[in-house]
Formats: C-alpha cells, structure tokens, sequence
C-alpha cells in the first residue's frame, strides 16, 4: 500500500462569501489516508467552511480541492462519494431508521436483499440492531447519532466528514460517543475529517489536529506535539489552560530568553517558540500543571528565573485535583493545578507562596496582535 | 398484636387514600379558579358567535327539513290525510276538509303560500288550488268527491293527493331530496328526478371539479413560489411573502372586477395580443370557465403559499444536504427527502383552497358563464330571487356536508393538528 499518496489536497483554498474577507485563506492541506483529522477552531475561524468545501455544499473562491489526484471543482456534492454526519444528524423524520439507512444505497439502485443485508449490518456495527423500524424521533439524541453515522458509512466511502456531530449531546454521552467513533475509525480504517470546537474532543479523538485561526491553520500536530509545544500564542491559549503573563525580552540567546514582566521587576527565563527581537513585546505561556507551589522560602531546587511569588487567594477542590489562585505582584491571577494526591502540600489561603517550573514549559510567544 | 399492627396498617392507607383524596380536591380547587378566567376570556366571542352565527345559521338550515306552511294554512286536510293509506283515493271526509281549508285560506288570504309550496313538488298545483278556490259553489248539491273532480279532474289522480300529503309536514325530506336529484313518487319511494328537473347533480359535481381544479393550479404555482421564499434570507422573504399577500389588501370584488377589465372581449389583454399581431380577431377569454379559473386561483393562491412556505421554512437545509452527499441527484433528493416533509403543509394549503373554493359565489358569477355557476350561485338564487328557502337550505346543507366530510378525511390522512397555517 502505497501511503505517501495524500486521499485529499487543499491547494491555495480561498473563500469569500462577502467579496472582502476571507473565510478561508490560501489553504494548503494534505489528508492522510486513514487518519483521523480534526479541524479544530473557534467559530467563525474556517473550519466549517473547509469541510463544506470538502463536501461540495461550497465552492471556493480560489484554489483548487483534490480527492485522489482528481480535481473536484466541477464535481456536485452527489458524485463525491463521501460520507457525512451533519451537526443535527439531519435524519429524515419521515423514514424509517432502516429506510435512512438504507437510503444511500436505494439512490445506487442496489438490489433489495443486498441492501437489508447491508443495512442490517450497519446497524450492528453501532450497536442498533432490532432498531430498524422505529422512527429517528423514537429514538435517544446518542441512537440517532449512530444511526447518522451508520447512514453516512453504509456505502462504504473512502472518506467521512463529520461536521461537529457530538455538540448536541451531554457530556458524558459525549466521551462515550467519542471513544466508539474512535474504535469505529480504527476498525474500518477509513478516513475521518472532524470539525469541533471542543479542544479535548479533538484532542481525545485525532490522529492530527489542524488548528484554525482567521481562516488560516495555525499548525498541524498531533495532539501530543499540539498540546506540549504550541507554536503559536493562539495555540497555546486555544488548547488547555494557560497562564499567560505579559513582557518583554531583555536578552536571548539559544532560543532562551529572559522577560521582564510587565508593571513589575521581576525577570523569569522561558523557552523561544518564535522569533522575538530584544526588547519586543511577548506573551508567556505557563500550563497550570507543570507548575508547583510551596510556602515562601521553601523552594527546593528551583533554578534560578523559573519561579514566581505571590499571595494565595484561593483553593478550589475538585475531586480529581485542586486548583489554586495565587496573586502576583502585578495583581493579575495565576492558577495552579495539582493532582489530588498532593493536595496536602498546598498552603493555606493568605499565605505568602513561591511557585516554581521546568524552563522548557515556560514558553515564550511574540506578542498577538 | 398482630392484629393491632393490621388494623394501624388499614389507618395508615387510609389516611394515605384521605391524604390522596384531599389533594386531588385542592388540585381541581386550584384549577377552577383558572377555568373560570379562561370562560370569563372567551365568553364574550362565544356570545357573538352564538348570537349572529350558529343561531341564524342553524335556524336557516332548519329550513331545509321543516315544512309547516300547508299544515298550518290547511289543517283539516292534512289531518285527514293522516289516514290515508296512499292506495286508491281518500276518503270523502278529506274532500270534505279540503273544501272547508280553502274557503278558510281564501278568506284569511293565506292560499298563496300554501299553493307555492305544493308547486315545488307539483308544477300545476298553484293553478289547481286557485281555480279550484275560485269554482267553489257556495251550496255543495253533490258529494264533495264529485264536486272536486268535477271542477278539475286532478282531483280524481292519486298523485294530486299523495302530493299534499307529502307536504304535510311537521319534518320533510323533500328538499334534500331535491338538492340531489331525487324525489318521493305516490307510493312514498325514492325515485329519480325527471331528466328535465336534474340540475342539481351537475353543479355539485361542476363545483367540486371546478374547486378540485383551481386548488391543483394553486398547488402547481404556489408551490415552487413557497420554495424559492423559503430559502431566501429572512429579509428577503418577507419582502416576498408581503407581494405575496398583497391581493389580501384588496377586496374580492374589486379583483374580480379588474379580471373583468382584463379579460373582456375588447380588455386590455385582447387588445395587447391584437396590437402584438399575436392573434386577429378577440380571445374569448371571459364569461367561461377560463376565466373562472383564472379569478380564482388568483384569489385563492397566497393560502396556498402560506402553509407551504411556514412547512418549508421549518426544513433545515441540512436534509437535502444530507441527501446530496449520500448520492441523491438533486431532484431525488427533492422528491424522496424534501417533498414528503412538505407533506403537512401540501395538506393545509389543498385543504384551505378547495373548501374555500367549494363555495365561492361573486367570482363565478361575474366571470363565468351560465355553465360555469357553481352551487352558491343556486343558493342564492332560492334564497333572493324565488324566496325558496327550503330548498337554499338544503343546497347549504350539502355544500355543508362536502366541506366537513373533506375535513374529516383530511384530519384521519394527516392529523389537523399537524396542519400549519402559516
């Protein structure tokens, strides 16, 4: 098999709805074979837009999208062959959960034993079995997402775009639902383009994720690589939690730095993710885990610029760990996150605190304009 | 012990069906004060309603069945003919009756009414009854049999009799019958009008083709215009659904006027298709059913579009979509995935149209032809032009009928709880 072939191209993608901005601009993306991407962003960010584009509901203004080598400018949305789960599933409310199934393949004029039959099976595959004849507004929000998917993967596309399917379910049904796509994708090995808003649902669920800012991606990672080492502010505040300080550079030098914090004396030290000019403005980025906290004076090791004093304002439980809100001189808030199985290192609220972290977790970005 | 726990037992769900009983008291307490408001809220429209509509409506289609005129303006005859078995001729003592009504008719002056509503069921009878209250001796030398066949040997028929007493009132079938094409013979069965009395068959029949007919061409044009509407942005609509109910703003006389304007022999379209060279002599274009159609659709097309739009607009773009990338050819996924959503509003709108087609009067009767009237123009016709109220009652009574009967059939199809208006 040969797998440096990409199933898709985005090359140099525009488009416009007004004739002024740009809603994607100058796209460039490569889809994997078999891999789960995501296509995560705030709204109004492109993503939808590009999986429109990939559907063939939209046309771009610039660009060109290719499936398989092939172009699909001139291809209408039904010649495509992909698969897609819609935000509110869009089951037809007139047709049986059997009959929206089995739709795709009634439309290809397959023969009617073949088509129970594979109807059949696809709702095996999401655990729907004996469901057929209901109607989709019998069923549960979590059946009849599965029935959506099982619709969208009955007549087996190479590719299936799902356009944030899980946004109307609770929270718990949605981390179920997103370990079972997981598994689905994993067994038929078929290629999955997924747009969500929701940082930890890409993150749970992607072979990649491509994050989207102003209708460009602002990097393209897995979700390891996008959650330890952000390459851009946005990135970093997009994906988890952040602390974010603000300054400017007095010195770098092997793609370390020293900041001094603004309305403030203190210097700490942090890792350049970006080009930074001496003096430039920067944006720090520190994850709330990776920080620890001790009484004032009881730091144990801590090298030098990669610590903070302030006050404890806060200690918040929550079950699985405890945050706590510390004030910095500058009066702005830092939260700390730790486990709970240290929750009983943690001073007490009013107590004077120094806070310490690894250098290569404080990361350093160019200012967002 | 035992049965002291028992018997505290029994307490115990007894207090419990108490405590049960009191709380469902308290609730319906709760509830009336509501139920009063909301009576005291729809009184007033109830008193109206009761008071100009269901009354005078219900009173007028009484008129249909109650037939009292010749009970009450010759009474004797018509007790007598009570026992008249309806073989052979009746007794001498309802000739006898007859003679001593007329001379009471006459001399009240109340013959004519009488006399009007035996001529609906026997042309001639108006005549007979005159001529036979004018011949009347003032002394009878023979019996009053002989006297009465002798000034008009009608008298001697069967028919004559069985006539009057089928009028005799206090309930009558007669003009239902009637408003079908049927009627009662001598023996009191149900027979065919005569060829030449048949009317009333066609004109139900015409007026259920002709509303049939414009609700199909107000389906066909309203509903690709409900489609476009519906997927314009919501300013746009409601720009369009606004020309849409503009003609509502025009009375329905004045609309069918300018029909009138326009279609006429020397209108402005004749004129305009003359001038063009499109054709030499005048289209005929009005005072036929073209021109009915025309007018009515015309009328009637925004409740068509109105439903459909309201279906449409409830319709998230997403189904079709969903059809598309599933591999439906645009007009599959129309017909397999939008039309039947649009199901409930087809329903509504076909159903708003055809009864409210069924019984139009003023459109028809100013832009068609005599072959184009439909059943309100006879209802009319009896009730101002003959003054036969029996029978515009029975026609109301049909038009009724039809216009309930296609409602309930609507509601066992589709559910009038699912119909939207708009």
């Amino acid at each position: 098999m040969k797998t440096s072939e990409p199933i898709v191209r985005f090359v140099g993608v525009e488009k416009s709805y007004d004739g002024i901005t740009r809603v994607v601009d100058d796209l460039d993306l490569d889809i994997e074979r078999g891999e789960f991407l995501t296509l995560l962003g705030p709204s109004g960010s492109g993503k939808t837009t590009t999986l429109m584009m990939l559907a063939g509901f939209e046309a771009p203004t610039g660009g060109q999208i290719l499936l398989e080598g092939k172009s699909l400018s001139h291809m209408p949305p039904h010649q495509r062959n992909i698969g897609m789960v819609f935000q509110n599933y869009a089951l037809f409310p007139h047709m049986s959960v059997a009959e929206n199934i089995g739709f795709p393949l009634s439309v290809r004029a397959v023969a009617a034993a073949d088509l129970a039959a594979r109807v059949e099976r696809a709702l095996d595959m999401v655990q729907l079995a004996g469901f057929g004849d209901r109607r989709p507004a019998q069923l549960s929000g979590g059946q009849q997402q599965r029935v959506a998917v099982a619709r969208a993967l009955v007549f087996e596309p190479k590719l299936i775009l799902m356009d944030e399917p899980l946004g109307a379910l609770d929270k718990q049904l949605r981390e179920q639902m997103q370990l079972e796509l997981r598994r689905l994708h994993q067994r038929l090995a078929v290629t999955m383009v997924y747009v969500t808003h929701d940082q930890s649902e890409a993150l749970t669920m992607s072979d990649r994720i491509a994050v989207f800012h102003r209708g460009r991606i602002q990097q393209l990672d897995t979700p390891k690589q996008m959650y330890e080492y952000p390459r851009s502010a946005f990135v970093a505040r997009f994906i988890g939690e952040n602390n974010r300080l603000e300054g400017s550079t007095e010195s770098t030098a092997d793609g370390r730095c020293t900041i001094r914090i603004r309305n403030s004396e203190t210097r700490i030290e942090g890792t350049l993710v970006e080009p930074v000019q001496d003096g430039g403005a920067v944006t720090v980025s520190l994850r709330p885990e990776r920080v620890q906290i001790h009484v004032a004076g009881h730091t144990i090791g801590a090298r030098r610029g990669c610590s903070l004093a302030g006050t404890l304002r806060e200690i918040v439980y929550l079950g699985d760990h405890v945050r706590a809100r510390v004030a910095l001189d500058g009066s702005e808030d830092f939260t700390v996150k730790r486990p709970i199985s240290e929750a009983h290192a943690i001073p007490d609220v009013g107590a004077a605190v120094e806070m310490q972290w690894q250098p290569e977790h404080c990361r350093v970005f160019a200012q967002e304009n | 012990m035992l049965t002291g726990a028992a018997a505290a037992g029994h307490a115990a769900l007894a207090s419990v069906d108490d405590d049960a009983i009191t709380l469902r008291r308290a609730l319906r307490k709760s509830r009336r004060r509501e139920q009063w408001r909301a009576a005291a809220l729809v009184l007033p429209l109830f008193v109206f309603l009761a008071a100009c509509f269901v009354v005078p409506i219900g009173a007028m289609l009484a008129r249909g069945v109650i037939d009292t005129d010749v009970a009450r303006i010759l009474p004797t005859v018509t007790a007598a003919l009570k026992s008249w078995n309806g073989s052979g001729l009746p007794a001498e003592s309802a000739y006898q009756a007859l003679i001593a009504d007329i001379r009471a008719a006459r001399g009240a002056g109340t013959l004519a009414s009488a006399a009007t509503r035996l001529n609906y069921d026997e042309p001639g009878f108006r005549t007979l009854l005159f001529a036979t209250g004018r011949q009347l001796p003032d002394e009878l030398t023979a019996p009053a049999r002989e006297t009465l066949i002798g000034i008009d040997p009608k008298w001697g028929e069967r028919d004559t009799w069985a006539a009057m007493r089928r009028a005799g009132g206090p309930v009558t079938d007669f003009y239902l019958l009637a408003a079908l094409d049927l009627q009662r013979d001598a023996d009191n069965s149900i027979t065919g009008a005569p060829p030449e009395q048949r009317v009333f068959r066609d004109v139900l029949g015409r007026t259920l083709w002709i509303s049939a007919m414009v609700t199909l061409i107000c389906l066909l044009l309203g509903y690709p215009v409900a489609y476009v509407i519906a997927a314009q942005p919501p300013g746009r609509a409601g720009v369009l659904l606004f020309l849409v109910l503009l003609p509502f703003w025009t009375s329905l006389l004045v609309r069918t006027v300018a029909w009138v304007v326009l279609l006429q022999k020397e209108g402005v379209l004749n004129s305009l298709f003359m001038s063009l060279g499109l054709v030499h002599e005048p289209l005929k274009m009005i005072y036929n059913r073209f021109a009915v159609y025309v007018a009515m659709v015309h009328v009637l097309l925004p409740f068509m579009v109105l439903p459909l739009y309201s279906v449409m607009r409830g319709i998230p773009p997403s189904y079709v979509r969903a059809a598309s990338s599933l591999g439906a050819k645009p007009f599959t996924a129309f017909r397999r995935v939008f039309v039947p959503q649009t199901l409930a509003g087809i329903g509504a709108g076909c159903l708003m149209v055809f009864i409210q087609a069924l019984g139009y009067y003023i459109t028809p009767a100013l832009v068609g032809g005599a072959e184009d009237q439909m059943i309100s123009y006879f209802i009319a016709f009896y009730a101002s032009r003959t003054v036969n109220w029996g029978m515009a009652a029975a026609l109301s009574i049909m038009l009724l009928t039809a216009t309930l009967l296609l409602y309930a059939v609507y509601n066992r199809m589709v559910g009038v709880d699912r119909m939207r208006l708009g």
